[in-house]
C-alpha cells in the first residue's frame, strides 16, 4: 500500500514533465492532434458517414471524386469515403488495441526475464523462443478452427505475436541497466524487486519501447490487412485500410484513386504515429534538450 | 624555434544555450625533449586545446576562432585533411585516459600495433608483416611488457589496466612522433601503477627525444614529470610557468587553489572511535565468484573460483572512519558489497549491532537496510536519470515510513541544506549537475534514512581534486554531525589519510595489515604496505626529482 501510493507521485512528476516537454513541441503537438481527429472521426462514422458502407451503386460503378462522391466510388459504386471511415474503426481499432496487449505482455515479461535472470530467464525466453518457431499462419488458422471467426481473436492472435520481440527489446535493456550502479543503490535502499522494476527499471526503458510501439502499430495495420485478405481477418462488405489497399492495388491501372485514397490516410496516420512517438521519445527523457 | 608553438588559440563552442568560449587566447610553447603539463578541473578546455591540434574536435559545434599552432612552422589548424592525416600518423601520437575503450577489443595488441606499418600511406614505407612483427616486440619490450613474442598475440581483455595503457603508449610510439600528447593516461590507474606509467613516459622521452603535453586534473600527478606547467580554468590561462616556480611560488589565486586541494599529510582531528563493543563484526568472511573466462571448460568448479574475499575478519568501532585500500582486484569493493548483502558471501559472519547480517532473510533485512547504506563511486551511474532530485531523496524516506507525504517535501530540503544543494534545484534532473553535486546528491540519498553505518566505495575517485576536497570535507563534517560510522574504500592512500581513523589493507582478497593510519603511515609492517605508500605522486618537484633519481 505505502509503495503505490508513493508511486502516483513518484511518476505523476515524470509524466508531468514529459507533457510540459511534449506541449511545446509542434510536430508532436500535430500528431497527436491527427490521431485524436482520426480516432474522434472513427467512433462518430455510423451517425456522420455520407452512405452506408455497404450501399452499393452497381449502375454507377467506379467514378472519380466528385461533389457527390468526395473521393469516387469503387467497382460496385460503393462511396470511398464511408468506406475508408469505416475502415479506419477496424484498422484503428486492431493498431491500437493488438499493441496495447503486445506492449503490457511484452513489457512485464521482458522486465521479469531480464531482471530475475538465471533459470527463470532462460526458461522465460526459451517460451518465447519455441512461439517465434511456431509458423504464424497455423498459429491462426489453429485458433480460428478452435474459436470461429471473430474479430476478437484477431486482436489476441496479433498481439500473441507482437509481443515476442517487444519482450527481447525491453529484456536487452533490462539486463544492462541490471548492473547499474543505481538499481544497486536501490537494492540497498531495501526496497522490494518489484518496486525496483517498477520505478527504477520500466521507466527507463521507455525509449526503445515508444520508438518499438510506432513501429508496431503500422506493421499490425498491415499485418491485418494480409490475414483479411486471406480470409481469415474482417470480411467484405466490412472494410479496413489495409483491405482497400490490397483491392486498389489490384485496379490501380484503371481506377487509381480506389489507392490513393486509403494510402494517403494511412501514410498521414504513420507520420502522426512517428511525430508523436518521437516527440514523447524526448520527452520521457529528462537529458534531452529541453528547449 | 620550438617544436610547436601556439598563438593566442581560441576555440568556441556554439551551443543552443548561447556561445561557450571553450578556449580563450592560449598561447604556449613545447621543445623536443621537453614536458608541458596543461592543468585544469573538468570543463576548463584543457583537453579541447589539444583534440584541436590533431583536428579531432566535432565541428560544429566546435567553431576555432582564431590563433595558430605552428608544429615545425607548419600550421596545423588550417592544413589540408591529407597533411593533418599525415601529422596524426607520423608527427604527432595521442595516449587517452581509457585504455581499454581506446583499444579494438577484436584485434589482438600485436595487430593493432603494426597496422600503422604495414598500411603506411606511403607505398614505399611499408614494411612487409615480419619485419614489422619484430619492430613490435622491440617496441613491446621497451615500454615494459613482459614476454612480448607471446603477448604480441593476447587481445586487450587479457592486458591489466596498466598493460593495456602500456600497449597504448607503444602503439603511440609505432610511428616515431616527436609529439606525444597524453590525455589524463594515469586516471584510471592504481597508485602503483600510474608512478610505473609516469616513469615510463619520462624515460620513453628522453631516450626518444620527444615533446610531451601531458594533461591532468590532478598538480600532484605532474610534479615530477613536467618541465612547464600551464594552469587553465574555464578557457583561460592562470599562470604559466616552469615547474617549480609554479609549485613552490604560485602566483595566481587558482593555482594557490588547486595546490591547497591536494589532499596532504595527516588528518587533524583526533581518533573519533567510540569505546565499547564493535558496531560491525566481520569474521572469517569469504566471497568467491566463478571465473567466467574459463567456466566454458569447467573440470571442477572448486579451482576456477574467484576469490574475491578469501578469509577476511575485522571489525568497526561506533564513530570512527575505518579506510579500507587496495588496488583494483584486491577484492575491496567486494567486501564492501558482502557486509551490505549486496553480494552473497559463501562463508563467514557479518554481525551489526549483534544480529547476524547472514542469517537473514531478504524481508527480515529490511529494517537493517535503514541502518546500512551506502556511497557508490560513480555519480553518473548511482543516480536514476529518470528521477528528480526529489524524488531520488524522498523514495528512502517514504519507503522506510520515515516521512509521509506531508511532511516529505519539508525533510527533503533539509536533507539538501544539509549536503549543501540549494533547495531551488529540488525539481532538476541529475544530468543538470556537476559531478561533485550529483556526488552531493548521492551522500543524500545515503543519510536520508538515518544510517548508522555507511559504506562509502571511492566516493571521490571520479571527481576533480578541488571538488574532491569539498566532498572529503562534506564527509567528514556529516560523519561528525550524525554520529556515523563509516567504511571507507578507495585506492588513494593520501585521500584515506587524511580522513580516515584507522586503515586496513588488502592485497588479493586478504587483509595484508591493519591499524592506526599514522603508526601505519610511519611504520608499515609489510612490504605491499610499503611499496603502496612509496607509490603516492607527492605535489613537490623536487622530492619527486629526487625519488626519481633525476636533477
Amino acid at each position: 500500500m505505502k509503495a503505490s501510493s508513493q508511486s502516483t507521485e513518484q511518476h505523476s512528476s515524470l509524466w508531468l514533465d514529459a507533457w510540459l516537454k511534449l506541449r511545446k513541441n509542434r510536430l508532436a503537438l500535430f500528431g497527436f492532434a491527427v490521431l485524436i481527429i482520426l480516432c474522434v472521426v472513427s467512433l462518430l462514422t455510423p451517425w456522420i458517414a455520407p452512405y452506408g458502407y455497404e450501399q452499393q451503386d452497381l449502375m454507377l460503378g467506379a467514378t472519380p471524386p466528385s461533389l457527390e462522391h468526395w473521393l469516387g466510388t469503387d467497382i460496385f459504386g460503393r462511396d470511398m469515403l464511408t468506406r475508408i471511415m469505416y475502415g479506419g474503426r477496424v484498422s484503428l481499432m486492431v493498431g491500437f488495441i493488438a499493441t496495447a496487449v503486445a506492449l503490457v505482455i511484452g513489457i512485464l515479461w521482458g522486465a521479469i526475464a531480464g531482471f530475475v535472470g538465471g533459470r527463470v530467464d532462460a526458461l522465460m525466453m526459451r517460451i518465447v523462443d519455441i512461439l517465434y518457431a511456431l509458423p504464424f499462419m497455423i498459429f491462426i488458422v489453429l485458433l480460428m478452427v478452435v474459436f470461429g471467426r471473430n474479430i476478437l481473436l484477431l486482436f489476441v492472435a496479433i498481439g500473441a505475436v507482437e509481443w515476442l520481440t517487444m519482450a527481447r527489446i525491453v529484456r536487452g535493456q533490462v539486463m544492462a541497466l541490471r548492473k547499474q550502479e543505481f538499481i544497486e543503490a536501490a537494492y540497498s535502499m531495501g526496497l522490494s524487486q518489484w518496486a525496483i522494476i517498477r520505478r527504477h527499471i520500466i521507466p527507463n526503458t521507455l525509449g526503445p519501447v515508444i520508438v518499438y510501439t510506432t513501429l508496431t502499430i503500422p506493421s499490425v495495420m498491415l499485418l491485418e490487412a494480409f490475414l483479411s485478405f486471406l480470409g481469415l481477418g474482417i470480411q467484405p462488405p466490412q472494410s479496413s485500410w489495409g483491405l482497400l489497399i490490397n483491392y486498389g492495388v489490384e485496379t490501380m491501372e484503371e481506377y487509381p484513386w480506389l489507392l490513393i485514397f486509403p494510402g494517403v490516410t494511412l501514410s498521414l496516420t504513420l507520420f502522426a504515429l512517428n511525430f508523436l512517438g518521437d516527440g514523447l521519445r524526448d520527452a520521457l527523457d529528462p537529458r534531452a534538450a529541453k528547449d | 624555434m620550438a617544436l610547436l608553438e601556439v598563438n593566442g588559440l581560441r576555440i568556441h563552442f556554439h551551443t543552443r544555450n548561447g556561445v561557450v568560449k571553450a578556449v580563450d587566447d592560449v598561447s604556449f610553447s613545447v621543445d623536443c625533449g621537453q614536458t608541458l603539463a596543461i592543468v585544469g578541473e573538468s570543463g576548463s578546455g584543457k583537453s579541447v586545446i589539444c583534440y584541436s591540434l590533431l583536428d579531432l574536435l566535432p565541428k560544429p559545434p566546435a567553431v576555432i576562432e582564431g590563433g595558430s599552432a605552428l608544429f615545425d612552422n607548419e600550421d596545423l589548424l588550417t592544413c589540408s585533411a591529407d597533411r593533418m592525416r599525415q601529422f596524426r600518423g607520423n608527427h604527432i601520437a595521442m595516449i587517452f585516459q581509457d585504455p581499454m575503450t581506446s583499444l579494438n577489443p577484436f584485434l589482438s595488441i600485436g595487430e593493432q600495433l603494426i597496422e600503422p606499418l604495414i598500411y603506411h600511406p606511403h607505398k614505399s614505407l611499408r614494411l612487409g608483416r615480419n619485419d614489422a612483427r619484430a619492430e613490435a616486440i622491440d617496441l613491446l619490450r621497451e615500454v615494459g611488457i613482459v614476454n612480448p613474442e607471446s603477448r604480441f598475440n593476447s587481445y586487450p581483455h587479457e592486458f591489466s589496466g596498466g598493460m593495456r595503457q602500456r600497449a597504448m603508449i607503444a602503439m603511440a610510439l609505432i610511428s616515431k612522433p616527436r609529439l606525444l600528447i597524453c590525455d589524463e593516461p594515469t586516471t584510471a590507474l592504481d597508485v602503483t601503477i600510474q608512478a610505473q606509467i609516469l616513469r615510463l613516459i619520462k624515460n620513453l622521452q628522453k631516450t626518444r627525444d620527444v615533446a610531451v603535453i601531458f594533461i591532468s586534473h590532478d598538480l600532484g600527478v605532474v610534479a615530477g614529470i613536467a618541465d612547464h606547467v600551464l594552469v587553465m580554468c574555464d578557457g583561460k590561462v592562470q599562470e604559466q610557468n616552469n615547474t617549480d616556480a609554479i609549485f613552490y611560488q604560485s602566483q595566481s589565486d587558482y593555482t594557490k587553489q588547486l595546490l591547497s586541494a591536494i589532499p596532504q599529510g595527516a588528518k587533524t582531528t583526533a581518533n573519533r572511535s567510540q569505546p565499547g563493543a564493535p558496531l560491525v563484526e566481520v569474521s572469517n568472511l569469504k566471497t568467491h565468484f566463478r571465473d567466467l573466462s574459463i567456466a566454458a571448460n569447467k573440470s571442477s568448479s572448486q579451482e576456477h573460483m574467484i576469490k574475491a574475499v578469501d578469509d577476511v575478519s575485522l571489525s568497526i568501532q561506533k564513530g570512527e572512519i575505518l579506510g579500507l585500500v587496495g588496488e583494483s582486484g584486491s577484492g575491496k569493493s567486494t567486501l564492501g558489497r558482502s557486509i551490505l548483502q549486496l553480494v552473497p558471501p559463501i562463508a563467514g559472519n557479518i554481525s551489526f549491532e549483534g544480529a547476524e547480517l547472514t542469517a537473514l532473510s531478504s524481508n527480515q533485512l529490511t529494517p537493517y537496510r535503514r541502518k546500512l547504506q551506502m556511497i557508490f563511486q560513480d555519480p553518473y551511474a548511482s543516480l536514476n536519470p529518470r528521477m528528480t532530485v526529489y524524488e531520488t531523496l524522498a523514495e528512502p524516506l517514504l519507503y522506510h515510513g520515515l516521512a509521509n507525504r506531508k511532511t516529505v517535501s519539508q525533510q527533503v530540503q533539509l536533507l539538501m541544506d544539509d549536503v549543501g544543494l540549494a533547495r531551488s534545484s529540488m525539481r532538476k534532473y541529475p544530468h543538470e549537475f556537476s559531478g561533485g553535486q550529483r556526488q552531493r546528491i548521492a551522500i543524500g540519498r545515503a543519510i536520508a534514512t538515518e544510517p548508522e553505518f555507511i559504506i562509502a566505495d571511492e566516493p571521490v575517485s571520479a571527481l576533480d581534486v578541488t571538488i574532491q576536497a569539498q566532498i572529503l570535507a562534506l564527509i567528514v563534517d556529516l560523519v561528525e554531525r550524525h554520529n556515523l560510522t563509516m567504511l571507507f574504500i578507495s585506492h588513494d592512500l593520501s585521500v584515506v589519510r587524511y580522513i580516515c581513523d584507522r586503515v586496513v589493507v588488502m592485497q588479493h582478497g586478504k587483509l595484508v595489515e591493519q591499524g592506526n593510519t599514522e603508526q601505519l603511515w610511519a611504520e608499515p609492517q609489510q612490504e605491499y604496505t610499503r611499496q603502496l605508500l612509496a607509490a603516492i605522486p607527492a605535489a613537490d618537484p623536487v622530492q619527486e626529482r629526487q625519488r626519481w633519481g633525476r636533477h
